[in-house]
C-alpha cells in the first residue's frame, strides 16, 4: 500500500498535479511537469511561502499555457479605468482571478505582502473570485502587481467589459436584506405584543390593549412603507400596462390589512391584523431572496467585449505603443504576438498568419493567410508576431457586427412564468368573489359587508401561492448548480421545461476540444511509435499534432528527406527508416478509410492505422437518441461538413444538419425554427454562436472550464455534465409540475380561509394562524419534493 | 402595573439598537462575503516575528 502511494506522488507535477512527461523538471527534491510550475515553485520558496502546499495537495494550476502582456497596464488612461481608488500614495484594485479555487490560493494571495512589501493589503473574496489589492504606488506600478500575480500562477482576467465594477455598484441584495433586517424585526416584536390579547384580557387590562394596538400600528408602519414597497410599485407599474401579475393581490392584501388594522386600533373595535401583516411580507421577502440568491458569480451578459483584449500594441513611428481597443482606428497598423486576439478586420502586412478561428466560426483547422489578405476579427494567432493594418473599426467587424443585430438591441420578451399566468386568473376570482361577499351583507348590515370585504382579500392575499414558484425553483436551481449547470435566474427552468426543439452546434459543443483521442488497430512496438510521432511533429496538419500529443513522447529522431501533401499525408526517414503516414489513397492501399484516419507505412510495411475517436463528448450518442424521442434535434456548424457521415446517425433527420454556417445564418435559422411555434434551445459555445444562443429561447453555452470565456446566454453548462442534459430537461419538468401541486395546496388554503371571511367571520387569530401554517407548508413541501424527483433523476 | 410601559419601551429601544448594529455591518459590506471568512480564520500564524512586524506596518500605511 505504502509503495503504491508513493509511486502516485512521484508521477504528478509537485506544483499542478499534472502527469509528469518523460523528462521532469526538478527543483530540490520537488519534480514538476513545466518551466511554469518549477518557476512558481521557485519563487514561493524564496519568498518563505511553501506552506501554500501544505494546505492542500496540488493546490496550483497548470502552468503550460503562455503568459500574457501587460505592458498596456502602464497607460493611465487604461489604469484609471481598472483601480478602484487611487491617491499619491496608495492605490485600491480589485482583479477577477478565475483560477482561485481553494484554501491555498487564499492563503498565498493574501500573502502576496511577503513577496513584495510594497503591496500592503490583499483580501480575497472566494466565490467570487476576486481579490482586492491595496499597493503603494510610488513603489510598485499597476502593471508589476498583475506580473507578480502572472508570476505565481494567479494571472489575473482582464476585460473591457469588467463585470467587478458593476458588482459594486450594485446594492440590490443589501438593499434585500434590509427589507427583510426590518420585516423580521417588526415581526418579532408584533407577534410578542399581539399574544396578549390572544390569550384574552382582563377588562382591568384593557388599558394595555389599546397601548399594544398602537405600538403594533407603529411597527406597521415601516413594513408598509418600506420592507413592503417594491409590491406596491411592481403592481402598480403593471396595473398601468394591463397587467395582473402577482403583485397586485399581494399589494391590495397588505393595503387592505394596513388600513382596516388602522381602522381597528384607532376606534378601538379591534386589534386588527397588523401581526399576519409582518409576517406576511417577511416570508414573501425570504421568498425573493431565495429566487435571486446566487451561487456562483458567474456573468452571463458577456459580448465580444469580454473576449477581446482591453489593449493592443500599436506601431508607430517604429515604436510599439499600447492602445486602448476603444480608441483603435480605420489605418493603424498594429502587431499581434502569438497567442493573441485580432481585435479588428485588418489586412496582413508581414509575418506568418496561422489563426485559430475555432471560437469564432466553429472551423476546427486552424487557417493560414498570405500577405494581403484580410483577416476577420477574433481569430487567435499561432505562429509568431505579425502585422496589420486596421481595415474596419472594432465595432463594424465581420464578427462583431452580428451585435448591432436586432437581437441584441431592446429588451428580450421575459420568459413567461406559470406564476404569471395564473395570477391573472387568481386576481379577478379574488376580487370578484370580495366584492360579492360585500355585496350580500351590504343590504342587512354595512359593517358586515365591509367586514367580510376585506376579509377576503385578507385571508386570500395570496402568500403561499407567491412563495410557491421561488422555493420550488430555488431547490431545483441549487441542486442543478450541484450538476455543474448554472443558470441566470430561476425563471429559465420553467423555459426549460417548456423546450421542444434542441439545436446544437459541433464544433466544441458537441465535440470535447481538448480529448482527442486514437485507437490504434495493427501492431507496433515503442521504437516504430518513436518514429511516427518524430515524423509526425513535423507536419502542422491537427490530425499530426494531435497524434503527437496523444502518443506524447519525446523527440528522438531527426527527420530526413521530409515531404507532405497537405491533407493526405507526409513520408520521411527517421533515424535510417522510410516512414510513410497518410490516407489509405495517399499510401496506395486498398481499403476504404471511414472518418479521420492515419494508415502507417514503415519500410513498405504495413503496420495498421490510428483511427481518431472520442471526439464526441462523453455520452453524446446516447443523449441524442435519448433527446431525439422527445424533441426535434438540429445541427449548426460552421465547419466543412467533413463529419456529416459521422454526424447522421446521430440525427434522426438528415436536412437538419446544417454546415458553414456563418453567425448571421445561425440567428437566422433559429428565428425561423421560432416562426414555425418552436421553442427552441440551443447549445452552443463560441462567440459564432452568440447570436443563436440570444435569440433562442434558451441559449445554453458548453464550456470545460466555467471561469473561460462563454457568450451571452441564460446558463452555462459544464461539459463534464453535457450527458446529463436529458435528465436535467426531466428535473424541469418535474419542478413545474411541484409548482402545479403546490399552487392546489396553497388555493386549497385559501379555500378554507375564504369559507370563515365570506360569512364575516374571520377572527384576526385566524388569519395570524393560517397564513404562517400555509407558508410553511408550502416551503417544506416544495423543497422536499424537488429534492425527491432530484434523486428519482439521479441528479443528487 | 404601569411599570410594563416603561419596560417594554427598554425593550423595544434595545431590540432597535440591534437592528441598527445590523444596518451598520451591512453597510459596511459585511454580508457581501460570508464564505472566505470562515476559511482565513483557519490559517496558522507562522513564523511570528515576520509577520507581525510586516503586519504593523501596514497598518500604518493603510490609515487613508
Amino acid at each position: 500500500m505504502k509503495e503504491t502511494n508513493s509511486l502516485k506522488v512521484e508521477t504528478h507535477c509537485f506544483h499542478c498535479g499534472d502527469n509528469l512527461p518523460e523528462t521532469a523538471y526538478f527543483a530540490e527534491d520537488k519534480q514538476f511537469c513545466c518551466l511554469g510550475c518549477k518557476g512558481v515553485y521557485q519563487i514561493l520558496s524564496d519568498h518563505h511561502l511553501s506552506s501554500y502546499y501544505l494546505y492542500n495537495d496540488v493546490p496550483g494550476s497548470s502552468q503550460q499555457k503562455k503568459a500574457q502582456h501587460f505592458n498596456y497596464l502602464d497607460e493611465p488612461g487604461i489604469a484609471a479605468e481598472l483601480v478602484d481608488y487611487t491617491d499619491p500614495k496608495v492605490t485600491v484594485i480589485t482583479l477577477f482571478i478565475p483560477v482561485i479555487h481553494c484554501s491555498s490560493c487564499i492563503w498565498l494571495l493574501e500573502h502576496l505582502y511577503k513577496i513584495n512589501p510594497a503591496i500592503s493589503q490583499s483580501r480575497v473574496d472566494f466565490l467570487k473570485k476576486q481579490v482586492s489589492i491595496t499597493f503603494k504606488n510610488q513603489e510598485i506600478s499597476l502593471r508589476q502587481v498583475v506580473e507578480t500575480l502572472s508570476a505565481i500562477g494567479y494571472e489575473p482576467l482582464i476585460s473591457l467589459q469588467d463585470m467587478i465594477k458593476k458588482q459594486r455598484t450594485d446594492h440590490s441584495e443589501r438593499n434585500l436584506f434590509t427589507k427583510i433586517a426590518v420585516a423580521g424585526f417588526c415581526f418579532g416584536n408584533v407577534m410578542l405584543l399581539s399574544f396578549p390579547d390572544y390569550f384574552g384580557l382582563n377588562s382591568f387590562e384593557q388599558d394595555f390593549k389599546n397601548f399594544f394596538g398602537w405600538i403594533n400600528l407603529a411597527f406597521a408602519i415601516p413594513v408598509l412603507l418600506y420592507s413592503a414597497r417594491d409590491y406596491f410599485i411592481s403592481a402598480w407599474t403593471n396595473l398601468k400596462n394591463g397587467v395582473l401579475n402577482l403583485d397586485f393581490p399581494l399589494a391590495l392584501g397588505i393595503a387592505v390589512m394596513f388600513l382596516r388594522s388602522a381602522y381597528e386600533i384607532i376606534t378601538q373595535t379591534g386589534a386588527g391584523f397588523v401581526d399576519t401583516l409582518c409576517s406576511l411580507v417577511f416570508f414573501l421577502l425570504i421568498g425573493k431572496w431565495m429566487q435571486k440568491r446566487t451561487y456562483h458569480y458567474l456573468s452571463f451578459e458577456r459580448d465580444f467585449r469580454s473576449y477581446f483584449p482591453v489593449a493592443v500594441t500599436q506601431l508607430k513611428d517604429g515604436k510599439e505603443k499600447p492602445l486602448p481597443l476603444n480608441e483603435l482606428k480605420t489605418g493603424n497598423r498594429i502587431l499581434i504576438r502569438s497567442n493573441e486576439i485580432i481585435p479588428a478586420d485588418a489586412i496582413l502586412l508581414k509575418g506568418e498568419a496561422k489563426l485559430d478561428f475555432s471560437f469564432v466560426t466553429g472551423e476546427s483547422l486552424p487557417v493560414e493567410k498570405v500577405l494581403g489578405e484580410i483577416v476577420y476579427a477574433g481569430g487567435r494567432q499561432l505562429n509568431g508576431a505579425i502585422e496589420l493594418e486596421v481595415v474596419k473599426p472594432v465595432s463594424q467587424s465581420y464578427l462583431t457586427k452580428l451585435w448591432n443585430n436586432e437581437a441584441f438591441c431592446g429588451q428580450r420578451d421575459p420568459i413567461k412564468t406559470f406564476s404569471d399566468t395564473a395570477s391573472r386568473y387568481f386576481s379577478i376570482v379574488l376580487v370578484a368573489i370580495a366584492l360579492a361577499a360585500g355585496l350580500y351583507w351590504i343590504s342587512t348590515d354595512i359593517n358586515k359587508a365591509v367586514a367580510s370585504f376585506t376579509a377576503v382579500l385578507i385571508i386570500a392575499c395570496p402568500c403561499a401561492l407567491a412563495l410557491s414558484s421561488p422555493f420550488t425553483l430555488a431547490a431545483v436551481l441549487s441542486i442543478f448548480d450541484k450538476n455543474k449547470f448554472y443558470l441566470k435566474n430561476t425563471a429559465v427552468i420553467e423555459e426549460l421545461a417548456r423546450i421542444d426543439t434542441i439545436v446544437f452546434d459541433k464544433t466544441g459543443t458537441i465535440t470535447n476540444p481538448d480529448a482527442a483521442g486514437f485507437d490504434f488497430s495493427g501492431k507496433m512496438d515503442k521504437y516504430e511509435r518513436q518514429l511516427v510521432c518524430d515524423l509526425a511533429r513535423n507536419s502542422g496538419h491537427p490530425l499530426s499534432r494531435e497524434l503527437v500529443k496523444w502518443l506524447n513522447l519525446r523527440p528522438q529522431f531527426l527527420v530526413e528527406q521530409y515531404k507532405e501533401k497537405v491533407g493526405r499525408g507526409i513520408s520521411g526517414c527517421v533515424d535510417g527508416h522510410e516512414v510513410k503516414l497518410g490516407s489509405a489513397a495517399h499510401l496506395g492501399l486498398n481499403t476504404q478509410d471511414q472518418g479521420s484516419v492515419v494508415h502507417i507505412l514503415i519500410e513498405h510495411h504495413y503496420c495498421g492505422y490510428f483511427r481518431s475517436s472520442q471526439r464526441w463528448r462523453e455520452g453524446f450518442k446516447q443523449l441524442a437518441l435519448k433527446l431525439g424521442q422527445q424533441s426535434d434535434l438540429h445541427l449548426l456548424s460552421g465547419d466543412q461538413d467533413h463529419d456529416r457521415k459521422l454526424l447522421t446517425p446521430f440525427f434522426p433527420r438528415t436536412q437538419q444538419l446544417h454546415f458553414q454556417q456563418s453567425p448571421q445564418q445561425k440567428l437566422d435559422y433559429i428565428l425561423q425554427l421560432q416562426q414555425t411555434g418552436a421553442k427552441v434551445m440551443m447549445l452552443g459555445d463560441g462567440l459564432n454562436d452568440a447570436g443563436a444562443l440570444k435569440q433562442s429561447n434558451l441559449g445554453i453555452a458548453v464550456t470545460d472550464d466555467i471561469n473561460n470565456f462563454s457568450p451571452g446566454c441564460d446558463a452555462i453548462l459544464d461539459g463534464a455534465a453535457f450527458k446529463k442534459i436529458p435528465q436535467l430537461i426531466k428535473q424541469a419538468k418535474d419542478a413545474v409540475k411541484v409548482i402545479h401541486m403546490s399552487f392546489v395546496i396553497s388555493l386549497l388554503y385559501n379555500a378554507a380561509g375564504l369559507f370563515f371571511a365570506v360569512q364575516g367571520l374571520l377572527s384576526p387569530l385566524m388569519a395570524a394562524i393560517l397564513m404562517p401554517l400555509s407558508t410553511i407548508t408550502i416551503i417544506l413541501f416544495t423543497s422536499l419534493t424537488a429534492r425527491f424527483y432530484a434523486r428519482k433523476n439521479h441528479l443528487l | 402595573m404601569n411599570m410594563i410601559y416603561m419596560l417594554i419601551g427598554f425593550s423595544i429601544l434595545l431590540a432597535l439598537l440591534f437592528l441598527l448594529a445590523f444596518f451598520w455591518a451591512s453597510k459596511s459590506g459585511q454580508h457581501d462575503d460570508l464564505f472566505t471568512p470562515g476559511i482565513r480564520i483557519l490559517f496558522e500564524e507562522e513564523d511570528h516575528q515576520e509577520t507581525s512586524n510586516e503586519e504593523k506596518s501596514d497598518e500604518d500605511h493603510l490609515g487613508r
